[in-house]
Order: structure tokens, then C-alpha cells, then sequence
């Protein structure tokens, strides 16, 4: 148990559990909340978590946790972790079984007032084209040569078919596509899954939200972006599928070998680990960025679907339907990238699981326009509040590496939610406040009601005063569709 | 008076948590499995009953838990079976599994993942006892 006496408070908005506080922490843990966060966040076994994430071989600097953090698995959502190269660790489940779980958002021309009376048959035709809940099969069914050639070339492979623009993979993260994804590395179980769910939503937290832009706070950003006041965007929130989740299953239970033979102890077994320069290593960060690009894929080709149900709805009714990407990020990934760590440049891997890269402005990376104002960020709220989008800073490069918050952040278990919530009143009281809901599940539905979830706005509030980010626009929904 | 095995959802923030107890090892997955099935809410429907079996070889009882139930969760989603009847021999570091069930009629909620999140099979004064995560 973890209590307020245990932590140093740095800043109103930063705390840290030094590493004398417990034997086996290589590093310290720093989080980034408010009191009142901090205090919702000692709810549930997240900094237990965090601490035990703080004992990986290899890591340098700090843990890293965000104030939308909550308990999950061996590593806690909303935590960052960096490993030194060549020899510091990769653990499979400080990224997660959904690899590259993502969010993208797509802006449009349309005034919400002129689209308004068509929302109910825009929530429909999304709901129809963009496949969702266990389970469901995508409109597209794979070769095993076509699974392969998605592995190695992301939203390349979507632009080959027609489903993406140069455009589209230009406000991708890494253009959509990871070098160095290796096929050969993925089971044949895991290649099962993924033949048939391209291009599908899934189920859970996952959704496809129209919003309309809000309220701006940064207007040049905003510009940039092509966010204007009032119009209608759209958030794609998934991942991976079947694909990744098996992927990660794979490699968990091979990493349950590995830890032994390098000698590796960890007080969760969850955490397994191999070196990144070992065979199992390098074997896991081939077989994850294969993952990834599927995941970069489901998204392009998601957006594609969700421009075919623009038109079908809104073609001749609005004078512009069309959607052009603002940008896709990940928050489930490991990555290597060089950080600043007690003032060296170190090449290290960071592990971001239910957490946002937050590149500063500079970063070469970038599409051109981005660079002068940094990264967008891309964090869906709880269903039915506000989605936000922000840029990377400066303050994320020094102190996060370079990473900020995924979302709201869950606070109620998922069987408090489904007992004190109906899914049919949720749905009912959605409506009468203007948003269209289309949902696959009832009870699914309860579980993802926004009184299970902390409040997304305070959580960037908390990223922005930190400087961890910067606000650009607020996002309110107008349809959610999901599984 | 507890049951001499069963299953119990245990609440967790994010994920879903189930408690299980059965007098030995055999029972113990046949109760995971029972389990994981109800936390889905999948049915099963009445016919065609179809049989399955597959061999796991296994480091130790937790990594035999998880690969029982991460073996039924892939049958579920490649073939939509479901198993009610369940027929399992343990040998040394082998199990063979010999399942009895039917094509899935429905599934009301996805488990991505089974996890190895602080997983312990305990022994008690009447058997076996496990906490096990999945992640959804």
C-alpha cells in the first residue's frame, strides 16, 4: 500500500516515489497529477504497479505515469517506461496485448448546424460501413500473402488498395509504416486472427465518435490542423485485433522461458522480459511492429469506410463532405528514440502503454506544417464528454520522454459500472442530449458510461499545467458508435 | 458455505478478475474455463456438438492455466466454439484435453488477453485456489 507519506511532492502537478522506496527499483516513479487525482489514482493497485514496472533491467531515467493512470496488468495504463540499448530490456506487456491501440482524427468542411438533422443517419451509416463488436468480420478478408505484406508495409499496404491518400500517410506517425517488421516472427495462430478483422472496430473502449470542435485554445495550431469552431470531426479509437492480442499472448508466454535463462526476476510475472539484443528480443520487436502496421492499416482502412458513410449521408446535403486527416497516434507501443536523460543523449526504447508520444515542436518526424507547432496529441474522453486534442512540448521532450496522457482513465470496475448502470437509460439520456448512439452491446454499453471514468478535462488540465502538453481544441460529441 | 469448486467475479478498474477454487488441477481449469465463458456471456447452442483436443506442454501450473484458457479463447474466435464438457488428463509438464461443446450462439463481451498479472495457484485446506486477470 502506497500512501500520500510515501511520495515527494515536486510541483502542484508532479510527485515522485523516490527508488529508496522500495529495494529492487532501478529508477524512481514520477506522476503527473493533481492531489485530487493522485488521491483517485491510490483507489485502485496502480502505483503498485508503477513500482513494480520501476524494477525492469535496463531502464534509465524515471517511470513515468499520467494522471488518467489506473490499474491494469503487470504495467499500469498511463505508465512510460525507457530501456537503454543495447542490452536493457522489451517487455511485451508494458506495451499491451492491443499493440498500437491508436487514436485518429479526421476533420471536416461541415458546419454541425447544416449536418445536424443528418446526424441520426450518419451515426447509421457509419455503424453500417465500419464493422464493430466480438467477433465481427471486416469487408475485407486477407490472403496469407496479403497478411504478410500488411505486416511489412502498414497504410502503405492500404494506399496500394485504394483505401488511403499520400496525405492520409503523410499525418500518420512514421508514415504508417515501421521498418523492420518481420512476419516470419508471428504465429500462425496470430495470422488466423488477423486474415478477417481489417478494417473492424472491435469491441470494449473502442468507438468511432463524430464531434464538433467546441472551443479553440491555440487558433494557429487549430489553423494548422484545419480545426474550425463548430465543424464536425471524426475519432477512430483501436487497435490491432485479434492479430495483436495473440502476438502479445505468444510472446508472454515464450518471456516466461526467457526470464530464466537471462536471469531475470520480477515481482510480476506479467512484466517477462528479454534484453532487446537478445534472439527473443529482437524476435518480440519484429513480431510488435508487424503488429503495429496492421494496427496503422485497420485505422487507414476504418477512415476509408468512414468517408464512404460521409458521402452516403451528407453528399448533396452539406456543401462539402469530405474528411482529411489531422493526424494518427499510437498509445500502446514501444518505440526507439534517442531522449535526454541527466543532460546525455541516450538511444533507449520506451514503453508507452495507455500513453501518448508528445513530440515537441522541431521534431524532424513531422510532416512540415506540424514541426513549428509540435505533435498533435489525440485523447478521447469517456463516452459522451469532451475529446481533446493538444500538442507535444518541449516540457514532454525533458521531462516524459517525450510522452503525455491517452484519455480519461477508468475509476469504476467494470461490475460496479454494470450493476449501478443500465445500458438502455445510458443510451436513452446520450439521446436526449443530442448524441446518437449506435451500440452493438447494452451491458457493454454501461460498462463504458462516463461516470466510470475520470474526468478527461481535469486530466488535461493537469498535462497542460504541467507542460507536458499544450491545449489546442475541445471536442464534443454529436454520435458514438461502438461494438 | 463455499462450494468444493467454482468461480467468482472479483471487481477491477479496467480489466475483468476471476477468482477460482476446485479440489485439484483438472477442476481447477474446468472451473477457469466455466468462468471465462460466463464473464463473456457466451452461449452455446444446442447442436451440432463438436468435439475438440489439443495437447499444451507446459513450464509450470500458471503457464498451464493461461495456455488452457488462451487455447479455448483462440478456438472461440477461429472456429466460434464453446465447451461445456471437459475430459483433462495431466501428465508431467503435458496436458491432454479432450472438449466437448457446441458452436457459440452469441458473446456479449471480448476477452483480448489471459494474464500472467500476479498469478499464483494457491494451495488451501480443501485444494487449489487462483485470482486470473484478462484483459478486455
Amino acid at each position: 500500500m502506497i500512501n500520500f507519506h510515501d511520495i515527494k511532492e515536486i510541483s502542484k502537478f508532479e510527485w515522485e516515489i523516490p527508488q529508496s522506496f522500495r529495494a529492487d527499483m532501478r529508477v524512481p516513479v514520477r506522476i503527473f497529477a493533481t492531489r485530487q487525482l493522485l488521491s483517485e489514482i491510490m483507489d485502485d493497485k496502480s502505483l503498485e504497479q508503477a513500482v513494480n514496472a520501476a524494477t525492469l533491467p535496463g531502464l534509465v531515467g524515471h517511470v513515468v505515469v499520467m494522471p488518467d493512470m489506473h490499474q491494469g496488468y503487470g504495467f499500469p495504463i498511463g505508465g512510460v517506461a525507457a530501456t537503454l540499448l543495447p542490452d536493457g530490456v522489451i517487455s511485451p506487456g508494458a506495451i499491451g496485448y492491443d499493440i498500437n491501440c491508436g487514436v485518429r482524427l479526421l476533420a471536416s468542411q461541415i458546419p454541425y448546424e447544416a449536418a445536424k438533422p443528418h446526424l441520426a443517419d450518419l451515426a447509421s451509416a457509419l455503424n453500417h460501413f465500419c464493422p464493430s463488436g466480438v467477433g465481427t468480420k471486416g469487408h475485407i478478408h486477407l490472403s496469407e500473402k496479403d497478411l504478410d505484406q500488411v505486416c511489412r508495409e502498414g497504410s502503405r499496404w492500404a494506399l496500394k488498395g485504394g483505401y488511403a491518400s499520400e496525405a492520409d500517410l503523410r499525418r500518420t506517425e512514421e508514415g504508417g509504416v515501421f521498418s523492420e517488421a518481420d512476419p516470419a516472427q508471428i504465429s500462425r495462430h496470430a495470422k488466423e486472427r488477423g486474415r478477417s478483422q481489417i478494417g473492424t472496430l472491435g469491441a470494449g473502449n473502442h468507438f468511432i465518435e463524430v464531434d464538433l470542435v467546441d472551443q479553440i485554445f491555440d487558433a494557429e495550431a487549430a489553423r494548422v490542423m484545419g480545426l474550425q469552431e463548430d465543424h464536425l470531426v471524426v475519432m477512430i479509437h483501436c487497435g490491432s485485433r485479434g492479430f495483436g492480442h495473440q502476438i502479445c499472448t505468444d510472446y508472454v508466454k515464450d518471456f516466461q522461458s526467457a526470464v530464466r535463462r537471462y536471469g531475470i526476476h520480477l515481482p510480476d510475472r506479467e512484466l517477462v522480459c528479454a534484453p532487446l539484443n537478445s534472439p527473443e528480443g529482437k524476435a518480440y520487436l519484429s513480431a510488435m511492429r508487424g503488429a503495429a502496421n496492421y494496427a496503422f492499416a485497420n485505422r487507414q482502412v476504418l477512415a476509408h469506410y468512414a468517408r464512404k458513410a460521409f458521402e452516403q449521408a451528407l453528399a448533396g446535403k452539406v456543401p462539402d463532405w469530405h474528411l482529411h486527416q489531422v493526424y494518427d497516434i499510437a498509445h500502446n507501443m514501444g518505440k526507439v528514440e534517442n531522449h535526454q536523460v541527466a543532460g546525455k543523449e541516450l538511444r533507449v526504447c520506451v514503453h508507452r502503454k495507455g500513453a501518448t508520444r508528445a513530440f515537441g515542436p522541431g521534431f524532424e518526424g513531422l510532416p512540415e506544417e506540424y514541426r513549428p507547432i509540435g505533435q498533435p496529441v489525440l485523447v478521447p474522453g469517456s463516452m459522451g464528454t469532451a475529446s481533446w486534442v493538444l500538442v507535444g512540448t518541449a516540457g514532454s521532450m525533458e521531462r516524459s520522454f517525450g510522452s503525455t496522457c491517452h484519455g480519461a482513465g477508468r475509476k469504476m470496475s467494470r461490475s460496479q459500472a454494470k450493476k449501478s448502470i443500465w445500458g438502455e437509460e445510458l443510451r436513452t439520456e446520450l439521446e436526449g442530449r443530442g448524441i446518437h448512439v449506435r451500440a452493438g452491446s447494452l451491458p457493454g454499453l454501461a460498462e463504458e458510461a462516463p461516470q466510470a471514468y475520470k474526468d478527461v478535462d481535469a486530466v488535461v488540465e493537469t498535462v497542460a499545467n504541467a507542460g507536458i502538453a499544450r491545449k489546442v481544441a475541445r471536442l464534443r460529441p454529436v454520435a458514438v458508435i461502438k461494438g | 458455505m463455499e462450494t468444493p469448486a467454482g468461480f467468482q467475479e472479483i471487481a477491477h478498474t479496467a480489466d475483468w478478475e476471476l477468482y477460482v477454487w476446485a479440489a485439484d488441477l483438472n477442476t481447477l481449469l474446468e472451473q477457469a474455463a466455466r468462468g471465462m465463458y460466463s464473464l463473456m456471456a457466451a452461449r452455446l447452442q444446442s447442436s451440432p456438438r463438436q468435439r475438440r483436443g489439443f495437447e499444451i506442454h507446459y513450464l509450470d501450473n500458471e503457464s498451464l492455466l493461461v495456455s488452457f484458457l488462451a487455447e479455448l479463447l483462440l478456438l472461440s474466435e477461429l472456429e466460434n466454439l464453446g465447451f461445456d464438457t471437459f475430459d483433462l488428463q495431466i501428465e508431467s509438464e503435458r496436458l491432454i484435453a479432450d472438449l466437448s461443446g457446441a458452436p457459440i450462439e452469441s458473446i456479449a463481451k471480448e476477452i483480448k488477453a489471459v494474464t500472467y498479472h500476479n498469478l499464483a495457484i494457491r494451495n488451501t485446506a480443501s485444494g487449489l485456489e487462483a485470482n486470473i486477470v484478462f484483459d478486455v
